[in-house]
């Protein structure tokens, strides 16, 4: 699942704004297969780790009541124009990625 | 027989304590990855205990939700929480009316601002929760986000 993420991060007056959009079906558990009538297994992402110079400035936990391609907007302070951020993140069935972004 | 029963008893009576072991240690061991159990205890005031170990919580004005007032599409509903109380260490957004209230939590740093937009599911209409640690202490605000079926719009 290489390039599931989407980041954008910009900064403006000190503060750092990072939107992204992961692509991940984030099934419930819940939904039925409409052509077989059988459960779609639970399929969701757990943790979203933001870290600037290896510093953790967000840990998300999500549970499956998280849209389907999640979507997650922060905004911190501390970083400079063209310092990376690294995105990582796991879910309900041991599958991950990470992500790395520039600040513009 | 008597003792046969007894010694049976015994036997069932074991496994289930080894079960019932095996059963507290799990949820533990859950917990410092992912806390599963918060995300799936029903009631707000029980996943917030779940999540954070107390539920009381003090209503907030200082909290502000953005929400739709009446979302479309229940599957993608924007929710936006910010919040002008000091030293925040977590936002969580939770959903009153979903079969497990809890859908996301945020723990932030030092240097995070207290702000996190998001996209939730909401199953019918209900009121969002955001929860906001700061200091150590809860807070909590609240807003009505009305789910119609049928995409007439509303």
């Amino acid at each position: 699942m290489a390039n599931s993420i989407r980041p954008r991060a910009w900064v403006d007056s000190g503060v750092t704004t990072l939107k992204m959009i992961i692509s991940h079906p984030m099934e419930t558990g819940l939904r039925k297969d409409k052509a077989t009538g059988k459960k779609i297994p639970a399929h969701y992402i757990e943790s979203v780790i933001v870290k600037h110079n290896d510093k953790v400035v967000l840990d998300a936990l999500l549970g499956p009541a998280v849209s389907k391609n999640p979507f997650i907007q922060c905004k911190f302070k501390g970083a400079a124009k063209g310092d990376a951020l690294k995105i990582s993140w796991t879910d309900s069935k041991g599958g991950s990625d990470t992500g790395e972004v520039k600040i513009s | 027989m008597k003792r046969r029963t007894l010694l049976k008893g015994s036997l069932t009576a074991s496994v289930a304590g080894v079960a019932a072991a095996a059963g507290l240690l799990a949820p533990q061991m859950v917990l410092a990855a992912w806390p599963k159990a918060a995300f799936t205890v029903k009631g707000v005031d029980n996943a917030v205990k779940t999540l954070m170990g107390s539920n009381s919580m003090a209503d907030s004005g200082a909290i502000k939700i953005k929400a739709p007032a009446i979302a479309e599409n229940g599957a993608v509903v924007n929710i936006a929480v910010t919040t002008s109380l000091k030293n925040v260490s977590s936002i969580s957004i939770l959903v009153e009316k979903n079969a497990s209230p809890l859908t996301s939590s945020f723990n932030l740093s030092a240097v995070t601002v207290p702000f996190i937009k998001t996209r939730v599911k909401v199953a019918k209409t209900s009121s969002v929760i955001a929860v906001v640690k700061s200091g150590g202490k809860l807070f909590k605000a609240g807003r009505e986000v009305k789910v119609t079926i049928g995409g007439c719009g509303g």
